[in-house]
């Protein structure tokens, strides 16, 4: 393992510049009987999402009488990982899930809907670094394909260090060999943080510099869901 | 428990005000006590105003895994134990409790503080396994720094068990115990929230209900080593560019408490 060099002059092993991401191809409206729904691929990671609602809680307690209440599951399949992952619930989905939720819900106008549940649902089916990011990108997309109001979307990239190197969406090999892994989600419009979570040790200058890289993949991830959906309605004047 | 209005938080804090009457970036007294837990290899209770962690560590022998054959293997569950607040409720590890484990797992494992290296016995079969149980007894806020604090402080005091061996076979002693857990360095979370424009270090539980957002970061010495955003709503890029530097002097006073408990 030591061999390999993941950087050589300014270029990854998938032969990306640090401040690149893999490619990106989003598509919203792929599940028939989902309210609304959406797929997102970064490289080798692929996201599926749908959403439910709004429509009655189920069980009954959860249900608020002054807005409507937002569920999130990510999870993983079970053939998307190299060694097959169990599935159901685990201590790492359930955190996930949950820190997906608060990712979207500041865009969401969830007082629209009263006593009433949005239930968005995320299968990562191809699984390569930063599932989570690529699943906060589908929900927000497939949000935005229900119908449901929104503020903004909500983007989701990450950035790390790899080889004391400074970089954008960590993947493939550089997510095992990786020193650090910042997965952030942005609200453009507001410019807000909605999403923070970082493993690795850095100094206080150097994180700064990988939060503002992670900033620049969002936004340009921002601009690929506005094209999925601009997509999406173009085909239905066509119709 | 008397309920505070929200609203009343959010107006005095626009007067620069707490309920509590502390600083913006002030603590509340800290309390550390070691080795309460005879049974435990560690163990710490800590208390952070009202909020009140236990913490112990047990130690056995296990498998690695296949990729560190040669680490031991650090594992942290917490339990928010139903007297601790009449929010928490029975059955299986729910969210709030996952997400606490794992933000302290996270601040221990990523800062590396235990060389786990240290903790292989024979590569590829048997390495240490370190067990920290998080016992929540009292929850008035900030329920992460308090455990990270009560997980740290356990770990500082373990002992390890002497391997004793039945042929090839290594045996955990029951009574006799060695050295200390190989430790680098002490890492500790430093917790805020965001109430409307202002953020308060070391939120109290009715400033937790009041917050907009929460940001815990994790620090070893001058750098920064893990980060967990909670909360429904977001932070500017400047408030966490301060924060970070923020979660560095703040660490540093919560590291001197940790220190002592070293040198006791």
């Amino acid at each position: 393992m030591e061999d390999i060099k993941l950087i050589k002059s300014g270029i990854r092993l998938d032969g990306r510049k640090l401040d690149e991401t893999r490619p990106i191809e989003a598509k919203v409206g792929i599940l028939k009987r989902a309210n609304g729904s959406a797929y997102f691929r970064i490289g080798n990671t692929i996201a599926i999402a749908g959403v439910m609602g709004p429509r009655r809680v189920y069980p009954k307690h959860m249900e608020q009488a002054d807005r409507a209440i937002l569920r999130t599951d990510y999870r993983m399949a079970p053939f998307s990982t190299t060694d097959r992952s169990r599935p159901g619930p685990n201590r790492r989905s359930t955190e996930i899930s949950m820190v997906t939720r608060k990712a979207i819900e500041p865009v969401l106008f969830l007082e629209e809907f009263p006593k009433t549940s949005i239930d968005v649902f995320i299968e990562i089916i191809q699984a390569d670094a930063s599932t989570r990011c690529a699943g906060i990108n589908a929900a927000a997309l497939a949000l935005a394909d229900a119908g449901i109001p929104m503020r903004d979307l909500v983007s989701s990239c990450s950035a790390g260090i790899v080889e004391n190197h400074v970089v954008l969406d960590v993947a493939g090999k550089e997510d095992m060999e990786g020193e650090l892994d910042l997965p952030i989600a942005f609200y453009p419009k507001k410019k807000q943080i909605t999403l923070l979570q970082m493993d690795g040790i850095v100094p206080p200058e150097q994180f700064k510099k990988i939060l503002h890289l992670a900033i620049k993949g969002c936004e340009k991830i921002y601009e690929e869901q506005k094209k999925a959906l601009r997509a999406r309605y173009q085909i239905e004047l066509a119709e | 428990m008397i309920e505070v209005d929200i609203n009343l938080i959010r107006e005095m804090l626009k007067s620069g005000k707490r309920l509590d009457n502390r600083k913006m970036d002030e603590y509340r007294e800290i309390h550390i006590e070691t080795g309460l837990i005879r049974q435990a290899e560690g163990s710490s209770r800590v208390r952070l105003g009202n909020t009140e962690v236990i913490a112990g560590v047990k130690m056995g022998l296990g498998k690695p895994y296949p990729d560190s054959p040669d680490e031991g293997v650090l594992s942290v569950a917490a339990e928010l134990v139903q007297f601790a607040s009449p929010e928490f409720e029975s059955g299986p590890p729910g969210e709030q409790s996952i997400e606490l484990a794992r933000v302290v797992d996270r601040c221990i494992r990523e800062s590396k503080m235990i060389d786990t290296e240290k903790l292989c016995v024979k590569e590829k079969e048997h390495v240490w396994m370190v067990y920290v149980d998080l016992e929540v007894l009292n929850d008035d806020g900030n329920l992460i720094d308090t455990a990270c604090l009560a997980a740290v402080a356990a770990l500082l005091t373990t002992k390890i068990p002497v391997i004793e061996y039945d042929g090839e076979t290594p045996v955990v002693s029951l009574e006799r115990k060695s050295g200390k857990l190989p430790i680098r360095g002490i890492s500790v979370t430093t917790t805020f929230v965001k109430i409307g424009q202002t953020i308060v270090t070391d939120p109290g539980l009715t400033e937790i209900d009041a917050a907009d957002a929460r940001l815990s970061i994790g620090s070893l010495e001058n750098k920064l080593c893990s980060m967990q955003k909670g909360g429904s709503y977001g932070f500017s890029v400047e408030e966490i560019e301060k924060l970070a530097d923020l979660a560095i002097e703040k660490g540093d006073e919560l590291r001197k408490h940790l220190e002592q408990v070293v040198i006791d």
